[in-house]
């Protein structure tokens, strides 16, 4: 077994007992990028040279005996979403192609903090905006397990080098299932945290009232302890929670016995494909078999989730990518002849269509006259919403529904058709719009062979939870397999 | 016909926080280009504002000033806009609820009558940069050092009616600003901005004329010409048959003229919604009436005491009460209680306002305390030193740091208003000067000063020049 088949917490056991060195290790995964990445395309910008040197000044530290955290040497990719000093940040945009942030996001500060190795800068859809990380500007990268279907999105290029050995585990962000979903594609492991819970301080916004960064990894364990490392309140961030969070990783549990899981009828109906519905529904009796209760218990307002997620979002985000207009930074278009030719040249040049059609739908619903018909109605029902998911949880611990309704689909089979492609996220916006937390795990795998996602969602800063039933479901399951083979 | 011209304005004041309103640049004037700027002042992608309480703080003080209802809980929106000087492309400020809303302040007019006018609403907001324009380069250029200084807009009802009304509200405004120390108030350096609104309408009819907004006013005195020009252009137009359009103008101050900008058509969609990065602000009640104990005495109450209870001239009365250390040591002198105020308002309006003026320094850091100013004016009062020697005494008291009464005897200052040892004096004098009485019974009534100076000519001085004048006239015409 290759060092990049290992778990984020292997790895470091090893390198606690000397069993390997952080030079080794990062070797490993750039010798696995160096063989695959031709075909999977999972990065935007690939840092070896800073990585080595990072790997090579943690062994020096281990050398010294000096105290380091778990993730210590721990190969990471990053979403190109995420502002990092010194290191290009395109958001898959030709907005951002040449864009340098002079600053790191502050779960960066965590990351470099804890002295991991950035493997580089992670391909994803155009600004997040995309199931499919096909709208990046750059490149389309591949599901790992049929490099001919899309590895979801938008955080695409993290769950896809995650799959493939690329990264032992990556950042990637959620703003209505953009981590769990290509998680469930690529079959490994990502979790949605709480709203607030991680500092969105240096996230390029997309929305930013259902923006959060998350872990992917290939185990819970991992998981556990990378959103241990990033969790945590920062005054730099308005709507980080002041709470005390626990270590995930430290309190990892794998009991089931007396844990209550709901099973809401919405989510199991039309549209989801039936083999899907039927792993899902194996992994919940499974834990059910082993002490856990199922529920059933209905979540009505669901049906209107992905009409307000679509609303607030493209709402939040026509005004976030405001800021994109050529006088600053960035793409700014060569020829113009007025300020205002300039910005429309710039725009129209530097975004893509999705983004295009996000801005629209989200200035419209934002214009005079409709603010009241569109914005206001969807955040009433984002206050239904969350209030049927407070009901629910008064009654039971965790929900188990489909991450998505089928397997990864082919390049472009849906890019012509917004949405059909809109479609896929029905199961993960909800939680966005509540601002819960949500993993998604493996549970099987389609006819075809594409990996299965069973979405475990929780109460407001219940991480640990859904935690717990994950590393019990994986442990039940014996691990969720082994990285692909990639042709 | 007659015109009532209506006037309603909105003012926006840069607050005097040490630091920006959402980050922690400094906030501050008149520095090198874009020193004073970070990631988040400047919109980088990724950043996230952070409230600055005490932007809350000054804005619900200025609440107070105006007699406000404090909405302590309330949020902040995003106003949507593409500008070169607005790096994020929207400005965060505040739509539906204002901090402070529903108040009014009463103003003095010239002629002393006081005047209420309404408050709409204050909100906080954040300022934007400036496009700076230069010869060697033909483009704009933009300077982020003013992006998140920390506004407030006081928004007024249409209640003015007339370009010195205006005036007046805004001179209030202003001095209570100052006042309550929120903002420093600095014309030239913009830190007060205002935004006119204009209509008129025929004298006695009870509803408003189509208003005009004026942008760009600068100064106080640009915002009286400009209502005047705006009035008189929307008469014309309405004694020609014509009707007003509204519209956006912007004042040329040089030119005199307002031009227009945007008709209401084109007027901006700012497509406001509530700031999804920054929480509802929250200030506990407590807070909110602790501010209130904590307000000042404010110009406007001043004004009306000064005038209305000590009988000061509305002149004198605002001349005073414009400048923080004149309307200090004039309160601490009426507390003391010695002296008319009247006088010690003269004293303060000429030998003290003249001194600070030539030396630039505040009365505040001389030896001339309230106490010793008013033993001065008390003792000019009595009659025990004229009032040339009180100038010698004032200068006496900053070149020395001694109490009156000790400079009075060491200069010999006093002066004799004894009636019969002035009399016995008078008499002396007359004696000698039968020619010069002569002459004034028969018409030179110039004699008079004439035998007055020679009598104060034999006291050496120091006779009491009033007192001597009257003992000389009642003994000529005995």
């Amino acid at each position: 077994m290759e060092l990049y088949e290992k778990s984020a917490f292997e790895l470091s056991e090893m390198l606690k007992a000397k069993e390997c060195s952080a030079a080794e290790i990062t070797d490993s995964v750039f010798g696995r990028i160096g063989k695959t990445e031709a075909s999977v395309e999972a990065y935007v910008t690939v840092c070896e040279e800073s990585a080595r040197e990072q790997a090579k000044k943690v062994d020096e530290m281990i050398a010294e005996g000096k105290q380091l955290h778990p993730l210590a040497g721990i190969p990471i990719g990053i979403k190109d979403n995420i502002s990092t000093k010194g290191i290009l940040t395109t958001c898959s945009s030709k907005m951002l192609y040449n864009y340098v942030p002079p600053f790191n996001a502050t779960v960066m500060n965590k990351v470099n903090g804890a002295e991991m190795v950035v493997t580089g800068k992670l391909n994803m859809d155009e600004f997040a905006m995309g199931s499919s990380t096909e709208t990046s500007y750059f490149k389309k990268t591949k599901n790992p397990h049929d490099l001919t279907r899309i590895p979801g999105g938008s955080s695409g290029g993290s769950a896809a080098a995650v799959a493939s050995g690329e990264a032992i585990v990556a950042l990637g962000s959620d703003t209505g299932g953009s981590i769990r979903q290509p998680s469930a594609y690529c079959g490994v492991v990502g979790l949605k945290p709480t709203y607030g819970s991680v500092s969105r301080f240096g996230l390029v916004a997309f929305a930013s009232s259902l923006d959060q960064i998350g872990p992917v990894g290939r185990t819970v364990k991992d998981v556990a302890m990378l959103q241990s490392l990033i969790c945590g309140h920062d005054r730099m961030d308005a709507t980080s929670k002041d709470i005390a969070y626990p270590d995930y990783a430290a309190n990892l549990k794998n009991d089931v016995k007396g844990l209550k899981i709901g099973i809401p009828d919405e989510y199991f109906g039309e549209g989801i494909d039936a083999e899907v519905k039927d792993a899902v529904m194996a992994a919940v009796k499974l834990l059910e078999k082993n002490g856990a209760e199922v529920k059933k218990i209905s979540l009505p307002s669901t049906a209107y989730a992905l009409n307000s997620y679509y609303i607030i979002s493209s709402a939040e985000a026509s005004s976030n990518l405001a800021r994109f207009d050529g006088v600053r930074y960035g793409y700014r278009t060569e020829n113009y002849d007025s300020l205002i030719d300039m910005y429309e040249k710039t725009r129209s040049e530097g975004f893509g269509d999705e983004v295009k059609r996000r801005i629209m739908l989200g200035t419209f619903v934002l214009s005079s006259g409709f603010y009241d018909a569109y914005y206001k109605k969807a955040k009433l029902m984002q206050k239904k919403i969350s209030a049927e998911f407070s009901e629910a949880f008064a009654d039971v611990d965790v929900i188990a529904t489909p991450t998505v309704p089928s397997g990864a689909f082919k390049i472009g089979e849906n890019m012509g058709d917004p949405l059909k492609m809109y479609a896929t996220d029905i199961c993960t916006v909800t939680i966005n719009i509540a601002g819960l937390p949500a993993i998604s795990v493996p549970c099987g795998k389609t006819a075809n062979g594409m990996p299965i996602g069973m979405q475990l969602i929780g109460g407001h800063f219940r991480e640990q939870t859904l935690l717990d039933t994950a590393n019990a479901y994986e442990t039940l399951v014996g691990g969720f397999g082994s990285i692909p083979k990639i042709v | 016909m007659d015109y009532e011209i209506v006037v309603g304005l909105e003012v926006h004041a840069e607050l005097n926080t040490r630091s920006k309103i959402y980050c922690d640049c400094k906030n501050a004037f008149g520095l090198e280009v874009n020193t004073q700027v970070c990631p988040i002042c400047m919109g980088m992608p990724g950043t996230l504002p952070t409230l600055n309480e005490k932007v809350v703080e000054y804005a619900i003080k200025m609440g107070h000033a105006l007699g406000c209802t404090i909405n302590n809980v309330c949020k902040q929106d995003r106003k949507n806009y593409f500008y070169p000087d607005l790096p994020k492309a929207y400005q965060i400020s505040q739509a539906e609820v204002p901090l402070c809303q529903n108040g009014k302040l009463e103003v003095m007019l010239d002629d002393g009558t006081m005047k209420t006018i309404g408050v709409t609403r204050i909100h906080i907001e954040e300022d934007a940069g400036k496009l700076l324009h230069d010869d060697s380069f033909s483009g704009s250029l933009v300077d982020l050092n003013r992006c998140g200084v920390p506004l407030i807009e006081i928004v007024s009802e249409p209640d003015m009616r007339s370009s010195a009304e205006a005036k007046a509200y805004l001179e209030t405004i202003k001095s209570i600003l100052q006042y309550i120390n929120i903002s420093d108030c600095k014309m030239q350096e913009g830190s007060i901005r205002c935004d006119v609104n204009v209509s008129v309408r025929p004298k006695g009819s009870d509803k408003f004329g189509t208003r005009c907004e004026m942008k760009n006013v600068n100064s106080f005195s640009a915002a009286v010409r400009g209502i005047e020009y705006e009035a008189k252009r929307q008469i014309e137009i309405l004694e020609n048959g014509g009707t007003v359009t509204q519209e956006t103008r912007r004042w040329d101050d040089v030119k005199g003229m307002s031009i227009s900008m945007r008709s209401k058509e084109d007027a901006q969609d700012y497509r406001y919604f509530p700031e999804p990065d920054l929480l509802t602000i929250v200030v506990d009640e407590n807070k909110v009436k602790e501010l209130k104990d904590s307000l000042p005495e404010l110009p406007n109450e001043k004004l009306k005491r000064y005038v209305q209870t000590m009988g000061l001239s509305r002149v004198d009365a605002s001349l005073i009460v414009e400048n923080l250390d004149r309307a200090a040591l004039m309160d601490a002198c009426v507390e003391i209680g010695k002296g008319s105020p009247k006088s010690i308002a003269k004293w303060i309006l000429a030998d003290i306002s003249k001194y600070m003026n030539d030396t630039g320094k505040s009365i505040l850091d001389t030896p001339l305390t309230a106490a010793r100013l008013c033993d001065l004016v008390a003792e000019i009062e009595k009659g025990t030193i004229s009032n040339s020697a009180g100038k010698t005494v004032f200068e006496a008291i900053i070149a020395e740091d001694k109490e009156v009464a000790e400079i009075i005897a060491e200069k010999g200052l006093s002066q004799n208003s004894d009636t019969s040892a002035l009399e016995a004096i008078a008499k002396e004098v007359l004696a000698a000067n039968e020619k010069s009485i002569n002459d004034y019974k028969n018409g030179k009534t110039n004699a008079l000063g004439y035998l007055v100076g020679q009598c104060m000519k034999a006291s050496k001085g120091k006779a009491n020049p009033g007192l001597m004048k009257e003992i000389v006239t009642r003994l000529v015409n005995e």
